[in-house]
């Protein structure tokens, strides 16, 4: 029953990679993504794996090439980091409108500039609205179980749409600790053959690709772009529970980490999530009922099914590791509450962004989040707010 | 998690915390731990200094963040001591373990708001003899393994035998020396205060 492995979360994807084998990688390498393509082109030296490695010579034409391979039916994978993801900006609105199931990894880091390559969701939050399914892992194992379930959800036929796997840069991609891994022939086996309905070198039945589209035909194209990315709730949901009878480990759109009774609840992404779980259990030690809810599945975003998660609660804290700059709120806060607003939900909530450019978020921070929301009032003075921010707040 | 140790390693960039860091997280997983090994990571360069991290526990991990109140500091370099608050945040209740030559007046003198446990080990020497070249990394590992008790003295030496001889497939040449190196360090770690 798996194997008890030590790997850093780069290792982890690109041995989630190794294991899915697929038709082609194409990356460029970008800090601190670096190592997955670094490993993975290994494995291809070593013919531990049959992909087509490709070199490319930027961003821009690493995700080029993916669009190019996954039209012409082949499974394609590739990895990056902020200003690699900003470099491919163009070609990512095109690998969903053209209905490409790419997975990437995305190893979360600061967009510059001033230059900076430590961990935030900045890059992750700028493609938010790009039509890529975006999934988050707190940890080596959920960046590993998310990479091995991505091809299953993007390649499906209801849903089509290209799939990011995010997780904190250095934080956990650049960390050593335990993983339980699945064995090879079982992930070849629940990762399955790639048998596209439709591809470019499909002589039998000839397509074009990327035709001109205008105002007769985008509109209703973009809408079924919608269509796949709601369907991919479900898809993302059995393709998690046929993932649970193989590992045992459960996933859903989101983990309830002691939300049943909770009265205090903190909403957060990656990394953190492990803090803020330590945080509230010490908490939970001194009587004050504290919880987690940590969103797995960003985009497409379950609103309703978080609505729901939250009713119980007394206050909601939201943490966003990215300033949208917007003078309003950071973007996992929005979501949030436009979700709580359809549930005629009006929980007191705050927002609070945090850990920008990496700066360190610690359990005492995290508790200081729960000790606000144990005095906030009704309606909130200021829900748009700061934390581990140095000077005024 | 009552039973999480949590180190801080202190060095300077090519001196290998990092990697004893992540050699000592291997041991404690083979040994059936839980464990992290992880470095902070600053503008990188021969020289400048480092810091990295290690947690250990019976039970799975969930924090993610840096390490601010170990219980043992491990120092890899001496002339850190007077430019690193190196004991910030170190528990009284574990120790520091100093790579150095300087007599222990200096040391305690040094450490003197720091009231826990002061040792030391001419990790150098040990590295010299045992391996002909400047490798500080694996006496230090042996060092803290000694002072934190992490593991008995004989699984840490099974263990490492076995990570050499994998890590070194190519070079068993080194094996022998870097298990001496070990071996002199566990001997030659000594208590200053």
């Amino acid at each position: 029953m798996g194997i008890r492995e030590r790997l850093s979360g780069n290792e982890a994807v690109a041995t989630a990679m190794k294991q899915i084998n697929p038709d082609v990688v194409a990356a460029f390498p970008i800090t601190p993504s670096t190592e997955i393509p670094q490993y993975f082109s290994t494995f291809v030296s070593n013919g531990q794996v049959d992909t087509n490695f490709v070199a490319v010579e930027s961003e821009h034409s690493a995700m080029s090439a993916c669009i190019g391979s996954e039209s012409a039916g082949a499974r394609t994978m590739t990895a990056t980091s902020a200003n690699g993801l900003s470099l491919m900006w163009e070609m990512i609105y095109i690998a969903s409108s053209l209905r490409l199931p790419i997975v990437m990894s995305l190893v979360n880091r600061a967009v510059s500039g001033p230059l900076n390559i430590h961990n935030d969701h900045s890059d992750a939050m700028g493609a938010r609205d790009s039509g890529w399914i975006q999934l988050f892992s707190e940890n080596n194992q959920e960046a590993y179980d998310n990479t091995i379930m991505a091809n299953r959800i993007a390649e499906h036929k209801d849903v089509l749409l290209p799939l990011m796997v995010c997780q904190d840069g250095f934080i956990t991609s650049h960390s050593i600790e335990n993983i339980e891994l699945i064995e090879d022939d079982k992930v070849k086996e629940f990762v399955g053959k790639y048998t596209p309905e439709h591809y470019l070198l499909d002589s039998e039945n000839p397509m074009a690709v990327g035709p001109l589209d205008l105002q007769a035909y985008l509109f209703e194209h973009k809408a079924q772009q919608a269509i796949a990315m709601k369907n991919a709730k479900k898809v993302i949901l059995e393709v998690a529970e046929e993932f649970e009878k193989m590992t045992g480990r459960k996933y859903g759109l989101f983990e309830e980490y002691k939300l049943e009774d909770a009265e205090y609840v903190i909403v957060c992404m990656n990394s953190t999530a492990g803090t803020a779980k330590a945080a509230a259990d010490e908490l939970r030690a001194n009587g004050v009922k504290a919880g987690v809810l940590k969103v797995r599945v960003f985009r497409p975003f379950p609103g309703e099914e978080i609505a729901k998660a939250l009713s119980k609660a007394k206050a909601v804290a939201v943490l966003d590791k990215a300033d949208s700059l917007n003078g309003q709120g950071g973007a996992l806060y929005e979501d949030v509450v436009s979700g709580m607003y359809n549930e005629k939900l009006t929980i007191p909530t705050i927002n609070y962004v945090y850990g920008i450019g990496g700066r360190d978020t610690t359990v005492n921070d995290i508790k200081s989040v729960y000790s606000d929301l144990e005095k906030l009032e009704s309606k909130p003075e200021n829900p748009y707010r700061y934390l581990g921010l140095r000077g005024d707040k | 998690m009552d039973n999480l140790i949590e180190i801080r390693w202190h060095g300077r960039g090519g001196q290998g915390a990092k990697t004893a860091s992540l050699l000592l997280a291997d041991a404690a997983f083979n040994t059936g731990k839980y464990i992290q090994g992880f470095p902070e990571y600053g503008p990188e360069r021969m020289g400048a200094p480092i810091t990295a991290y290690n947690r250990i526990s019976n039970t799975p991990i969930t924090i993610h963040s840096n390490i601010y109140e170990p219980d043992y500091v491990v120092v890899v370099d001496d002339t850190l001591l007077e430019s690193v608050n190196v004991a910030a945040g170190l528990k009284e209740t574990g120790a520091i373990v100093i790579n150095t030559t300087k007599d222990n007046e200096y040391l305690k003198n040094v450490l003197k708001d720091y009231k826990g446990e002061i040792y030391k080990i001419d990790a150098r020497k040990i590295s010299i003899e045992a391996l002909g070249k400047y490798f500080p990394n694996t006496p230090m590992l042996a060092a803290i393994v000694k002072v934190s008790k992490i593991m008995t003295e004989e699984e840490f030496l099974n263990d490492m035998i076995g990570s050499f001889k994998h890590k070194f497939a190519k070079k068993p040449e080194v094996i022998d020396g870097n298990m001496k190196a070990l071996q002199m360090a566990l001997e030659q770690v000594e208590k200053v205060n």
